[in-house]
């Protein structure tokens, strides 16, 4: 059972972290996509949403080589003393951040361009500053799509399992998390234990999913959908 | 620098190319008039910085654009209503109306809150949200939202084009005010003559991205070579000084540089209070002799100043000068025709309809 905490915990921890950094990633991002008419604007939205679309393996894959020993990033990493990232924590807070930033771009991104053009430029003429205006007025404006951002890259940290197997391994503590937790009960035939995990996500993915909606549906009738 | 707002812009729009030179008083409500699409709006725009602009642009002795600097919107000292309120939906009307003004140095702020408030009596609703109000509170706010950045310039573009009836008779009083009370410059954008005739001091036509014209009200709106005069609601406006009630028709004399008019008493305004008269071209007739005996009151001399005839209408415009003020009667060719009207002949004016419009 203390496997299971320690699952449960790490797969909490991670998300967490995951879902703090996404925000502080995202929301410049997003606010450069939905306002920008740059012509990097659309590939820069393209790239965003290919984790959309690629299997977490293919993600996995180019992010092992990468992060890897031989791999730049992994020759940077090395070469400040960090070591590599690969089978470590750390290594996995990149990979899903990687993996849900389109969960939290997105959300933002709709959020920030349902903000009317007139509210920034009412605000222009009271005298707010490009920064004021960002922060007095797109980002309140913008909260019901924090909500959802927050909400889905966390459940969707959650629900990871192939780019955490290829990232992370399976060592107890350090990368074992939920999914990849459930996969070696069926593997090893613990059903019993499958169950108790996976019905708790189960109930878990729904009351958030839930609670989102109501939130959601509450804050504003036309609020963005997740 | 004398005081005076130079404003000398193009832009280059899909529709249209914008050209403006203009020199607009220091005070006192410049309206800009004209159609759809005529390039006022951005006009108004440009003059924000809302809109990028080649040229000058100078407000009394500041210069906010040159070849050599360009200062943003958040750094000109102006003030912006727009067409629709744009109040901020998650902000209380107090706090909507303290935006603008906390962000300005305490010692730039010459209207307070306070003030504001009582001048377009929001006293009952600071604590609600802007879409609990109906649209002419929710454009009243706006106005005292702009008026408490103390701004150098106010700008209003068609403030009340959005709202019913009602709530334009409901804010108007309340603009009127503000031109009487407030050394503020406006510059106004509209394309209601009822609008003009009862704010513009100063008035600049334009169409197609270009200006037609501009001078005091008093002076372009009885050019008979502008498409001001064309319209069917074609007038002038006079200023007038009351000088006596007549209790017992309900009815006043009003002075002004030419001789006196009878006006149906308006409330509130003791003898010696000065008020707006309009004169609509349609509600002037010509008559070559005086004629007391009929219903129209008001019968002046005057001298015919200008004619122009319109084949097409059937209609003709005939400017008549008394003494100082110009007068525009509308009647038809025939009549014309009929009456041999031609230009320096004397004649008398009825005039059926005056309206007090302030």
């Amino acid at each position: 059972m203390n496997e299971h905490w320690q699952a449960i915990w790490l797969t909490l921890k991670l998300a967490g972290t995951t879902t703090a950094l996404l925000l502080l990633l995202a929301t410049p991002l997003a606010w450069w996509l939905a306002r920008s008419r740059h012509w990097l604007s659309q590939p820069v939205a393209a790239i965003v949403s290919m984790p959309l679309v690629l299997p977490p393996t293919v993600l996995g894959f180019y992010l092992l080589l990468l992060l890897g020993p031989d791999g730049p990033v992994g020759a940077l990493t090395q070469t400040l003393g960090l070591g590599t990232l690969p089978f470590t924590f750390g290594g996995l807070v990149v990979a899903s951040v990687i993996y849900s930033l389109p969960f939290a771009v997105q959300p933002l991104q709709n959020a920030f361009a349902a903000v009317p053009s007139r509210m920034l430029e009412v605000a222009a003429t009271l005298r707010a500053s490009p920064r004021d205006r960002f922060l007095s007025i797109a980002l309140p404006l913008a909260r019901p799509g924090f909500l959802t951002a927050a909400v889905l890259s966390f459940a969707h940290t959650v629900g990871e399992f192939g780019v955490v197997l290829m990232i992370g391994g399976n060592i107890p503590g350090e990368t074992k998390v939920l999914s990849v937790a459930i996969y070696d009960h069926v593997e090893t035939l613990e059903y019993a234990n499958a169950h108790w995990l996976s019905a708790g996500l189960v109930g878990f993915s729904f009351a958030v999913l839930l609670s989102l909606y109501l939130i959601n549906g509450r804050v504003n009738g036309s609020a963005v959908r997740p | 620098m004398t005081q005076a707002i130079r404003i000398s812009l193009n832009a280059q729009r899909d529709q249209f190319t914008l050209e403006a030179d203009l020199t607009l008083p220091a005070r006192g409500i410049t309206v800009i008039f004209g159609p759809s699409g005529c390039g006022k709006t951005t006009l108004l725009r440009c003059v924000a910085g809302l809109q990028p602009a080649t040229g000058e642009l100078d407000v009394n002795g500041d210069c906010w654009q040159s070849d050599h600097q360009v200062l943003a919107v958040h750094e000109r000292p102006l003030a912006y209503v727009f067409q629709e309120a744009s109040l901020f939906p998650h902000l209380s009307v107090q706090k909507n109306l303290l935006y603008g003004f906390v962000r300005i140095a305490p010692e730039h702020r010459q209207i307070q809150p306070d003030q504001a408030i009582q001048w377009l009596g929001l006293e009952h609703l600071l604590n609600r949200k802007p879409d609990q109000l109906s649209g002419g509170e929710r454009q009243r706010v706006a106005i005292a939202r702009a008026l408490l950045t103390s701004p150098r310039l106010l700008l209003m573009d068609e403030p009340l084009s959005a709202l019913d009836q009602a709530s334009k008779r409901d804010i108007l009083p309340y603009l009127q005010r503000l031109h009487d009370e407030l050394a503020i410059p406006v510059i106004y954008v509209t394309h209601s003559l009822d609008e003009l005739a009862r704010l513009a001091d100063y008035l600049v036509l334009m169409d197609a991205g270009r200006v037609l014209a501009q001078g005091p009200l008093q002076e372009v709106m009885p050019r008979l070579d502008l498409p001001l005069s064309r319209d069917e609601d074609a007038s002038v406006i006079v200023t007038a000084v009351i000088r006596e009630h007549d209790t017992r028709w309900h009815l006043s004399r009003s002075e002004f540089d030419s001789g006196s008019l009878w006006v149906r008493t308006p409330p509130a305004t003791p003898p010696g209070s000065t008020i707006r008269l309009r004169i609509l071209a349609r509600d002037v007739s010509i008559a070559l002799a005086h004629h007391p005996d009929q219903s129209i009151q008001n019968l002046l001399p005057a001298t015919i100043s200008e004619l122009s005839g319109n084949d097409h209408s059937g209609m003709a415009m005939v400017r008549l000068q008394l003494n100082e003020t110009p007068l525009l009667a509308r009647l038809t060719n025939r009549a014309v025709d009929l009456l041999g009207l031609e230009v320096g002949q004397s004649v008398w004016v009825q005039i059926k309809a005056v309206a007090i419009v302030e």
